[in-house]
C-alpha cells in the first residue's frame, strides 16, 4: 500500500486541472455576464455536447453500433428507465456481435 | 419554464442519490477497466483509489494511465486532464440558473462533483421546472462513491478480470449518454443544432483529431448554429 511522491504529484496535477475546468466555466460566466449570443449558445450547449460525444463512436462502429444506439433511444422513449434502456442497448450490440 | 426560487434541500440531494443509483451499473465496466489498467501500470491500490477520488473523470484517467511511466508523468498527466476535461467547463456555465443562487461551499463544492451524467439529468430537471440544486450534489456524491469503489475493486481483482477492448459491455458508456439525451430533447427546434453538432464532431473525428477536439468542435458549432437561428427569429 504505497503512495509515492511523484505519483501523488501527478494525481494532484490532474485533480487541480479538472477542478479548475469544473468550476472555471461557471466562474468565468459569473465574472463576465456574456452577451445574448453566448447566452443563446449556452442554452443549446447541453444537447450539442452529448451529440458530439456519441456521434464519432457510433459512426465509427458502423451499422451494429447505430442499430444498438437506436434500440437504446427506442427503449428509453418506451420505458423511461435509464437502466433498462442501457441494458437493451448493450444487449442489442451483444446479440449483433454473436450473430455476426 | 416557470420562475421560482432555487432551493438546496436534503430531499433534493436524496432524490439525486436515488437517480444516480440507477446509473451506477452502466458505469461498472469502465470503472473496473480503469482499476485494471492502473494496476498494470504499477499504481498501488491506494494510489488508484486516490486518483479516482480526487480526479473523478474516467476518460482523462484512462488517457493519463495509457501514457504512465516511471517516474510518474506529472506534466503529461496534468495536460491530459486539462485537455480531455475541457468539456466540463461549458457544463458548469450552462447550469447557471441553479448555480447563481448558491454561494460558498455549496456552490464550489457542488461543482467539484460535476460529471457528464449528473449534468445531463440536472439540465433535464431544470428545464422541466426543477428548482432544487441539491439534486446535482446528491447525484454527484453517489456517482463519486460508486466510481471510487469500483475502480478500487478493479485494481484488487485485476488478475481475474478479462475484458478485451471492444467488448459489447463497453457500449454501456455510449448507451448511458444516449439514454440521458432523451429527456434533454426539447422538440423540433433542437434538430438543427444537434445535426450540426453531430456533423462537426464526425468531421473532426474522421479528419484524425483525437479527444477532446471532436466534442468541442461539435458542441461549439451546434450551439452557435442554434444561437444564430434563434437570433433570426
Amino acid at each position: 500500500m504505497s503512495l509515492r511522491p511523484d505519483v501523488l504529484l501527478a494525481i494532484l496535477g490532474m485533480a487541480i486541472a479538472t477542478y479548475v475546468l469544473r468550476a472555471g466555466g461557471y466562474a468565468l460566466l459569473r465574472a463576465f455576464r456574456p452577451g445574448p449570443f453566448v447566452q443563446a449558445m449556452l442554452h443549446h450547449m447541453p444537447g450539442c455536447i452529448f451529440v458530439a460525444f456519441v456521434a464519432p463512436p457510433l459512426l465509427q462502429g458502423g451499422v451494429p453500433h447505430l442499430l444498438a444506439g437506436a434500440v437504446t433511444v427506442g427503449a428509453m422513449l418506451a420505458l423511461r428507465s435509464y437502466l433498462l434502456a442501457i441494458a437493451a442497448g448493450v444487449g442489442a450490440l451483444w446479440a449483433l456481435a454473436l450473430a455476426a | 419554464m416557470k420562475p421560482g426560487p432555487v432551493v438546496f434541500t436534503r430531499v433534493g440531494a436524496l432524490r439525486g442519490a436515488r437517480l444516480a443509483v440507477g446509473l451506477l451499473p452502466a458505469m461498472v465496466p469502465f470503472a473496473l477497466v480503469v482499476g485494471v489498467v492502473a494496476d498494470s501500470k504499477g499504481l498501488s491500490f491506494l494510489e488508484t483509489v486516490l486518483m479516482s477520488a480526487l480526479v473523478f473523470a474516467g476518460t482523462s484517467q484512462i488517457v493519463a494511465l495509457e501514457l504512465w511511466r516511471e517516474p510518474a508523468p506529472v506534466l503529461g498527466a496534468t495536460l491530459a486532464a486539462l485537455v480531455i476535461n475541457l468539456r466540463l467547463a461549458p457544463m458548469g456555465a450552462a447550469l447557471s440558473p441553479w448555480l447563481d443562487r448558491l454561494r460558498g461551499v455549496r456552490l464550489w463544492g457542488t461543482l467539484a462533483t460535476l460529471v457528464d451524467n449528473t449534468f445531463a439529468v440536472c439540465i433535464a430537471d431544470q428545464r422541466q421546472g426543477g428548482r432544487d440544486a441539491a439534486l446535482l450534489l446528491g447525484m454527484g456524491l453517489t456517482m463519486w462513491a460508486g466510481w471510487t469503489t469500483m475502480t478500487g475493486v478493479g485494481h484488487a481483482a485485476a488478475g481475474l478480470i478479462r475484458l478485451p477492448p471492444g467488448h459489447p459491455v463497453f457500449f454501456a458508456g455510449i448507451a448511458t449518454i444516449l439514454a440521458l439525451m432523451v429527456p434533454i430533447w426539447r422538440g423540433r427546434g433542437d434538430a438543427v443544432p444537434w445535426l450540426v453538432a453531430g456533423i462537426a464532431a464526425a468531421l473532426a473525428h474522421f479528419a484524425g483529431l483525437g479527444p477532446p477536439w471532436p466534442v468541442l468542435a461539435g458542441a461549439l458549432c451546434g450551439a452557435a448554429a442554434g444561437a444564430w437561428r434563434d437570433g433570426r427569429r
